[in-house]
């Protein structure tokens, strides 16, 4: 149940998405992104659709573990498109006691279904084929010109990075503690929702203790190195743009920049 | 011997449609028996802990079946608690489970949810704390405030509570100091000669399963290697060492003096038996070194 959570899940591959440049693919997931709020018609969501069919199948990533991250979000997807499908006004199709069904309810319906299923496949991909290092590394560098205005970006990056890697390590923690308790007769799956609520006690306690141990453990690694934020800092991995960088990133612009003007 | 637990061709795959896809367990096949006090050994990445996972029902086979006095465990999936009741599972380093604001409450976590009397849970819970080798004085204090080895015992004694047919300990002994590894296999001894309640120890060190187990089962790379009394797996000591497991030092030892030309056993385990059988060499006369 738990491992279905794929969020901020690496898998390890040397594909042309693995290769690409972490601010390239940082920007393109963007320009996805600012792409899929500004289609309305058919045609730019068949674009849409067909760029992140290729990118997928670039990326090597298999079609099973991408479905599996859409998993989590499901209620929200059926949530949205439900309300919205009963909810839109317009011209009527199908009416029955309190429910009236509209013509633009399903077009909203289904639209906002494509676009938080793309979103999210889309973010996805990034973090399935860049590694927590190199996703913050090309996010300080991307950040870094805010550095004149005194935002702590190094320090930013570094804490998402620390909560990025320890996604995984706290999921495996939460798995192992639930199984420890189950052995031990707790039930996290039958009951009202108030003794749901109340048998997750035994298992967020020791994960809490043990979130704590973890970060303190950290902090006192860090110390023990002289880590002191970024001032100074050389990187092993410099990072550099590369041909195939200029040229994804200029499809991508393309494809945003005809959506938003034509679409 | 009665057997209590079968596992028949036992497979499991973590991670099965990705590409982390890996058999941690393949097709394997053992018993428990009844009062016995079983060791299963076997080095990091042998599939030890994913096997006893699936004695008590936490893992569900990939393939395969588990036998549980004879009745498959998952032919009624909605009774697998009463399973792991019955066989009961502390996991590796099992302090960090622990919850509750006093150990007297965690340790009652498990009989409670097994939905005893109140009576009958406070018996358990003074007999547990008895067999894990704390005092009662520690019952009203947090668990949090005691140190590693004994929130070790706290954690155990919660499993013990429940009064298992069948204990499984999966490295109870990683991480302590030597004293606190012999005090609590001590604990573990007593409470089985005591209770005769089936043990299953896992551990990497042949040391402690040559010391404790009645019958070994050496796990590696996801198959059971050998199976038999200590004598019967010391006696393929080479084979072990091929397989990456240690032997017991004075199983080395015997190894050793049997290589230079002595007529020595070299499956003994114990330095009593050692010594026995050098001292036995002495009184034949034949020694040629």
């Amino acid at each position: 149940m738990l491992k279905d959570i794929t969020l901020g899940q690496y898998f390890p591959g040397n594909t042309l998405a693995h290769r690409l440049d972490p601010r390239t693919k940082l920007m393109i997931t963007i320009l996805y992104i600012v792409a899929l709020f500004s289609a309305h018609s058919i045609y730019a969501y068949v674009a849409l659709i067909v760029t992140l069919l290729i990118s997928v199948k670039v990326s090597g990533v298999g079609a099973k573990a991408l479905l599996r991250g859409l998993k989590p979000v499901l209620f929200i997807i059926a949530f949205t498109a439900i309300l919205n499908l009963f909810y839109t006004p317009g011209t009527e199709l199908v009416h029955f006691w309190i429910f009236r069904i509209t013509k633009e309810g399903v077009r909203t319906a289904v639209t906002m279904m494509a676009r938080i299923t793309l979103l999210i496949m889309g973010t996805f991909l990034l973090t399935y084929t860049t590694s927590p290092i190199h996703l913050t590394d090309g996010l300080e560098s991307l950040l870094s010109p805010l550095k004149r205005l005194k935002l702590p970006v190094h320090e930013l990056a570094m804490m998402m990075s620390i909560a990025l890697r320890f996604i995984p390590t706290l999921i495996e923690e939460t798995d192992k503690i639930m199984s420890a308790q189950k052995a031990r007769g707790a039930d996290f799956e039958s009951g009202s929702i108030f003794q749901r609520a109340k048998a997750l006690i035994p298992l967020l306690v020791p994960l809490f203790v043990s979130a704590f141990r973890r970060a303190d453990e950290l902090a006192t690694a860090m110390e023990c190195r002289c880590y002191h934020g970024g001032e100074g800092r050389t990187k092993l991995h410099v990072l550099r743009y590369a041909a195939k960088d200029y040229a994804v990133l200029a499809f991508y612009l393309m494809l945003a920049v005809g959506i938003i003007i034509f679409d | 011997m009665e057997e209590i637990i079968r596992v028949e061709n036992l497979t499991h795959t973590y991670g099965e449609g990705t590409p982390f896809r890996r058999s941690a367990v393949e097709d394997m096949s053992l018993s428990v028996y009844r009062g016995e006090f079983l060791g299963i050994i076997g080095h990091t990445g042998s599939g030890k802990s994913t096997m006893i996972q699936h004695l008590n029902g936490l893992l569900k086979p990939t393939e395969g079946h588990i036998y549980l006095d004879g009745k498959d465990i998952w032919e009624e999936p909605k009774k697998i608690r009463d399973v792991r009741f019955r066989v009961g599972l502390v996991f590796q380093y099992p302090e960090y489970q622990l919850f509750e604001d006093t150990v007297y409450r965690d340790i009652a976590f498990g009989p409670t949810n097994m939905g005893l009397e109140k009576d009958e849970v406070d018996r358990r819970v003074r007999a547990a704390v008895r067999f894990a080798g704390l005092s009662e004085e520690v019952l009203d204090k947090s668990p949090f405030a005691l140190s590693g080895g004994q929130k070790r015992r706290v954690a155990i004694a919660g499993v013990i509570a429940m009064e298992p047919e069948v204990l499984v300990l999966d490295e109870p002994t990683a991480g302590l100091d030597p004293k606190g590894r012999r005090e609590l296999l001590a604990n573990i001894q007593m409470y089985h000669k005591e209770r005769g309640t089936t043990i299953v120890l896992v551990s990497h060190s042949m040391e402690e399963i040559a010391q404790n187990a009645d019958r070994i089962v050496v796990l590696s790379d996801a198959h059971v290697l050998m199976s038999g009394t200590p004598r019967e797996v010391f006696s393929h000591g080479d084979e072990l060492l091929r397989a990456g497991l240690d032997v017991p030092q004075i199983t080395r030892v015997a190894m050793a003096l049997k290589e230079q030309g002595l007529a020595i056993d070299p499956a003994v385990y114990t330095v009593e038996e050692l010594s026995r059988a050098i001292l036995s060499l002495g009184k034949g006369g034949a020694v040629s070194c």
